[in-house]
């Protein structure tokens, strides 16, 4: 499942379970989701949220195994669509919180796990053992409108199309190149420790979170606007 | 206030006073307005505008202590969201503007003087010294949606991130590399020089304003699509 650290001002959500796959079914995707929602619930200002992992993944995709295990096809696609829905509802979640976000990815990310990954303000990335793969097209699975307008907002020209449309496991070093990442590490550990360090340099800067999760909103204004997320009015400036 | 000299086919508008800050308050902005539709009522194929200033910053933002000068916080918020307003309306006059425009930053430009820049069809700055700094975020300040389409128009992605939700006072080298700036140079006469050489080039082009204009509002299609200023169809193309 996964489990929230808090650590000083810093917010530490450590995917973990599914056989070190991670994989994202109801269970995990719901204490995802309610952790996210306690660091909503105990931030202050300087507060900053990283996702780390151990092991060979930093999450998986979907859990597919759980999908096909449904009694029929009509049950297959309806488990799918609960899992998108989910992954909707935690692209929500992530783009609402009121603090710096960053993820450390020291394993591989499939699909949704890229998903997830791209949902933080910042992504660290391992040099070596860490490929990120859109698996989508190879697999022959369309990607959603919400989730295309993640990627467009994320990333921009032939990066966007590499990431999608090119059916590649993309290592750190191009993943730097691209623009996707901030930065790559040897090693789990020190990504880790960098991401760790990355949340503390940024919660030090005390902003006010609601304030940053509005102007984060506007780098995502049409995946907002396709989730229903509207803007809230300003406030009166504090001149 | 700013000054407009007409050079050969060049317009030169040169950012004065207020403290060699620029600060920018309802009369400033009425200046510069007119000073645009001064070029505007002259222009001919063939013209070209370089916005320029002299000294430590290009453009500080909304004069502070004019906004504050008043009895009550409600009035002081009612000064302020007319400096918002005035922006506004020099925006729309700069992206109307049936000409090349070209803006030489040769100092710090901050808050809204972000904006003043950002307008221009293209950027060159100064390489030693210098930043861009959108500082909405350090002051407590919800970027207002007109202003995160702008910034949006202008760039995308990891570099969109970085200019407004990481309280950076972003170098001119760095502003290249985020495809923000075109070029940069060394010493205010340095990048003064190359802001008039390139608007001297672009002029060469003797394009139809009116036709450059309308293309330029599709780059701003989302900003413009808000004031209600959209590209109107243009006549039957001369094959």
């Amino acid at each position: 499942m996964c489990s929230l650290e808090k650590r000083g001002n810093l917010f530490i959500l450590i995917l973990t379970g599914q056989n070190g796959e991670h994989r994202l079914n109801p269970n995990l995707f719901s204490s995802i989701i309610s952790a996210i929602s306690r660091a909503k619930a105990e931030s202050t200002r300087g507060s900053a949220l990283v996702t780390v992992s151990h092991g060979k993944f930093f999450c998986n995709g979907f859990d597919l195994d759980w999908v096909n295990a449904a009694g029929s096809d009509e049950e297959t696609q309806k488990r799918f669509n609960l899992l998108l829905d989910y992954l909707k509802q935690l692209v929500l979640a992530f783009i609402s919180l009121p603090m710096p976000t960053i993820a450390a990815v020291s394993g591989h990310a499939t699909a949704g796990g890229v998903v997830v990954a791209l949902c933080h303000d910042y992504v660290l990335m391992r040099r070596h053992r860490s490929v990120l793969y859109m698996i989508d097209l190879d697999l022959g699975i369309k990607i959603p409108e919400p989730f295309m307008a993640l990627f467009r907002a994320k990333i921009s020209g032939s990066a966007r199309r590499d990431l999608l449309l090119r059916g590649l496991k993309i290592k750190g070093e191009e993943a730097l190149k691209m623009g996707i990442v901030e930065a790559v590490y040897d090693g789990e550990e020190e990504v880790t420790n960098a991401g760790i360090k990355m949340a503390d340099d940024l919660a030090k800067r005390t902003w006010h979170g609601d304030f940053y999760a509005e102007i984060r909103r506007g780098l995502y204004s049409e995946l907002c606007d396709i989730l229903g997320i509207a803007s809230t009015p300003i406030a009166t400036p504090k001149l | 206030m700013c000054s407009l000299e007409k050079r050969g086919n060049l317009f030169i508008l040169t950012l004065t006073g207020q403290n060699v800050e620029h600060r920018l308050n309802p009369e400033v902005l009425s200046s510069i307005i007119s000073a645009l539709s001064r070029a505007k009522a002259e222009s001919t194929r063939g013209s070209a505008l370089v916005t320029v200033s002299h000294g430590k910053f290009f453009c500080n933002g909304f004069d502070l202590d004019w906004v504050n000068a008043t009895g009550s916080k409600q009035e002081a918020q009612q000064r302020f969201d007319y400096s918002l307003d005035c922006l506004t309306q020099l925006v729309q006059a700069f992206i109307s503007l049936p000409m090349p425009t070209v803006a030489a930053v040769n100092g710090h430009a901050a808050a809204a003087g972000v904006v003043i820049p950002l307008c221009h069809d293209y950027v060159v700055m100064r390489r030693d010294r210098g930043v861009l700094y959108v500082n909405d975020l350090e002051m407590g300040l919800k970027i207002p949606e007109l202003y995160m389409a702008f910034f949006r128009a202008k760039t995308s992605g990891w570099a969109l991130r970085d200019l407004v939700l990481r309280g950076l006072k972003i170098k001119g080298e760095e502003l290249l590399k985020m495809g923000i700036m075109d070029a940069v140079y060394d010493g205010e006469e340095g990048v003064i020089n190359a802001g008039m050489k390139m608007a001297d080039d672009l002029a060469r082009r003797k394009w139809d304003g009116e036709v450059y204009a309308e293309i330029r509002k599709g780059l701003y299609s989302e900003f413009c699509g808000m004031l209600g200023i959209a590209s109107k169809a243009i006549g039957t193309p001369k094959l």
